[in-house]
């Protein structure tokens, strides 16, 4: 779709006039000739899936029978809007996103002026900070679950070691379970935001920072008036982008907890999980997805209002 | 002319590298391409089986699968292993669902139940199996039993694996708890199985067993559930629909393990590995698992032999447990000649039970289960008179190896076990989540 706009905008404003409606629609059937193999795969893959599941979800489709089983109407969602183990997942999604946004968008923060400050060695701290980023999900749960292990972990090691005698029992104590995943989450992705606050970074111009010191501005002062400010694109760009990827926790906590203990961390993806592939009740899966959906495109349409009107009024 | 000769010659580069592409992947990848698109199945005399078996169970049904083909080198076996778990069990209906299954798979008795409800397993006729020796006289009873849905039978069983208890020879012999002939003393006896613990831990100075917790609800559904059926307790009956539990027997239950935790007999957080970890180590004199870990214990070299679970509660023994079995998925091209070719599989792969045995596993072929080379194989034929004695999960949809019946269970018993539940407490838990399930009409 927007291949296409744009080789719209710049045939009307090369081209002369009188020639410019044929060679637009020339190049309005190349765009969409060029966008096509895309658009099948995202109507084969994506929105016709989608559209299955919202049909799947007014009926009690299982996954041991083919087709789309007896139509259950609203019920499905009723169900969904009614179960415990619904919201109890649904809140824990929340709570995992509650606990990973603010430290991910911060420390990113952080680390992204500090390694921008830095003079020399420059690329190592790049490097270190993101390099956790590309270990795949199932790397990182191993290596968190060992780091973890009561008694001959590293962190209870480490602990013991600085005088902490009886360290939290990390994923297997309901209270810190979530923490511990979401502690293992924030060192896994952080090198996004950090690699986001770098470019924002970059953009600033350097003309600024020397203009404010001459006016005797003190390095807090510029972070606060200059540095700050300046990033705020990128902030709302990276919370709304942390926002939605922690709403899909899934991964590490089916790897590291597998909801438990006694369902204390099982995130809405993994109860969709549960009821679609293990219970086989893909009707009533789809209709718990549907809800969530709802949630994220909540989220998502908060974000586009307000990002939209600052760019108004610039 | 340089410049027109470049384009063009870029041009028919790329259709060139197109063509290229498109025709090494209509040829290269050919049989599996051509035949999933047009639909033509693979080539005659294939036989492909599908099983969920890593580790050394792997390795052995690979050696077994070899001495088949060398025994019929004509047909073309066609052997996938998958992760275990629930996503094999999808990956059975959904490739059953969309006719192109596997002719033969490996299901757990508990599963291939489910999988016959819901229509997707050939019925299989005993007539048709008796030329090949196949029939209920072969077999362990308890097993050949629960291969039948609804009275017809869907699976032939490969083996029983029952939780047993592992000890360390060097420590129980420390501890005082080896008989004159090095065999284990009785511990048939909640107070005796304590002393037992008690006893071992003061020679560990750490635990005296351990049953995994974190993040494995199934350990947790095992050693509880062989605790409650020893006191003859039942969870649900009527396919699922009413439940059963008797709070009474399985507080008995849980207040015993409580009783152990409190007593620091055993770890409060240790996970799978970990488990394993704390009785390589000599940590714990006892370990509590199904059969299959030996192989680990045997490569760890680790001094150490096993037993049947004890009979604790000393009513009419028994054990919680599971099958191998092999089903046939429902496929309705399938030949007669490729069955009877399934059969002579099945029938060889059983012919080599002693090689399976060494795996841990009771051999559900009684040809092999009562023979004397069996006998031989220490410590795995210890507890082969356990075979008779075993529970499956109570039939249910939502029930099995790898169900949510047991993750709620095991959730609930694993918070008791990690000393974060009491035991009413977590009872009135298990009997809240499973409600939901007993009331939901079943989708299979």
């Amino acid at each position: 779709m927007s291949t296409q706009t744009v080789t719209v905008d710049t045939g009307t404003r090369v081209r002369p006039a009188t020639t410019g409606r044929r060679k637009r629609r020339g190049e309005n059937r190349a765009g969409w000739g060029l966008a096509t193999p895309f658009l099948v795969f995202y109507v084969l893959f994506l929105i016709g899936p989608t559209v299955y599941g919202i049909v799947m979800s007014f009926f009690n489709s299982s996954l041991q029978h083919s087709g789309l089983g007896g139509f259950a109407g609203p019920d499905n969602y009723t169900e969904a809007l009614t179960s415990s183990d619904f919201w109890q997942s649904m809140w824990h999604t929340v709570l995992f996103t509650l606990l990973t946004t603010p430290p991910l968008v911060a420390l990113a923060l952080m680390l992204a002026i500090f390694t921008d400050r830095l003079s020399r060695g420059r690329w190592f701290y790049r490097l270190v900070f993101f390099a956790p980023y590309v270990i795949p999900s199932a790397a990182m749960a191993l290596i968190w679950v060992w780091l973890y292990t009561p008694e001959i972990g590293l962190w209870d090691k480490w602990l013991t070691a600085i005088g902490i005698s009886s360290p939290p029992n990390w994923l297997a104590d309901p209270n810190w379970a979530m923490i511990s995943v979401a502690l293992a989450t924030v060192w896994w992705t952080l090198g996004f935001n950090f690699v986001l606050y770098l470019a924002g970074l970059q953009e600033i111009p350097r003309e600024l920072y020397e203009a404010a010191s001459v006016d005797g501005a003190s390095r807090w002062h510029q972070l606060r008036r200059i540095t700050i400010p300046l990033l705020n694109r990128t902030t709302a760009l990276v919370l709304v982008l942390q926002i939605i990827a922690s709403l899909k926790i899934f991964d590490q906590i089916f790897l590291m907890t597998s909801g438990g203990p006694n369902y204390s961390t099982r995130p809405l993806l993994e109860y969709v999980y549960d009821i679609g592939f293990t219970d086989f009740r893909t009707g009533y899966a789809a209709a718990a997805s549907m809800l969530y959906f709802l949630v994220i495109l909540a989220v998502s349409l908060v974000w586009f209002f307000a990002s939209r009107r600052p760019q108004r009024g610039a | 002319m340089a410049a027109e000769g470049y384009a063009l010659s870029r041009r028919s580069l790329l259709r060139g590298a197109g063509l290229i592409g498109l025709g090494g992947l209509v040829s290269g990848c050919g049989s599996a391409f051509a035949s999933g698109v047009a639909g033509t199945g693979p080539p005659p005399n294939t036989l492909s089986y599908w099983n969920l078996l890593g580790g050394g169970d792997g390795t052995r049904m690979q050696a077994m699968q070899d001495a088949y083909q060398k025994q019929h080198p004509n047909v073309a076996l066609d052997a996938v292993v998958l992760a275990w778990g629930n996503p094999y069990y999808t990956k059975v209906s959904l490739a059953t669902l969309g006719q192109r299954p596997p002719d033969v798979a490996i299901s757990h008795l508990t599963r291939a139940s489910i999988l016959a409800q819901a229509g997707l397993l050939e019925p299989l006729n005993e007539n048709e199996l008796t030329p090949y020796g196949l029939t209920g006289d072969h077999f362990t009873p308890t097993a050949w039993n629960m291969a039948h849905t609804n009275g017809t039978l869907y699976a032939i069983p490969l083996d029983t694996h029952p939780l047993v208890m592992y000890y360390n020879t060097d420590i129980c012999k420390k501890a005082g708890l080896l008989g004159k002939d090095g065999s284990l003393k009785n511990l048939d006896d909640p107070a005796a199985l304590t002393d037992a613990l008690t006893a071992a831990k003061k020679v560990t100075g750490a635990y005296g067993g351990v049953v995994s917790i974190n993040n494995d609800t199934a350990t947790q559904w095992r050693f509880f559930s062989t605790l409650y059926y020893q006191l003859g307790g039942s969870v649900l009956e009527d396919d699922g629909k009413t439940i059963v539990l008797d709070d009474a027997k399985a507080e008995k239950v849980l207040s015993l393990i409580q009783n152990l935790v409190k007593q620091g007999l055993i770890p409060t957080s240790v996970d799978y590995p970990g488990a394993i970890t704390t009785f390589v180590t000599g940590k714990a004199g006892f370990y509590f698992e199904g059969d299959w870990e030996i192989t680990t214990y045997e490569t760890a070299k680790t001094p150490f032999s096993m037993t049947a679970f004890p009979n604790v509660f000393g009513g009419r023994y028994a054990v919680q447990a599971d099958s191998h079995s092999f089903v046939l998925p429902k496929d309705p091209s399938r030949t007669d000649a490729t069955r009877k070719q399934i059969f002579v599989f099945i029938r060889s792969l059983l012919g080599q039970s002693s090689t399976w045995a060494q795996g841990g596993h009771i051999p559900a072929w009684l040809p092999f289960q009562k023979s004397a080379a069996y006998d031989k194989l220490k410590p795995a034929s210890n507890y082969k008179h356990v075979a008779n004695y075993v529970r499956y999960d109570d039939r249910a949809w939502y029930s099995g190896s790898g169900s949510d019946f047991e993750n709620i269970m095991g959730f609930a018993i694993g918070a008791v076990s990690a000393g974060q539940m009491a035991p009413v407490a977590a009872i009135a838990d298990m009997r809240s989540k499973l409600v939901q399930y007993a009331n939901t009409p079943s989708p299979v």
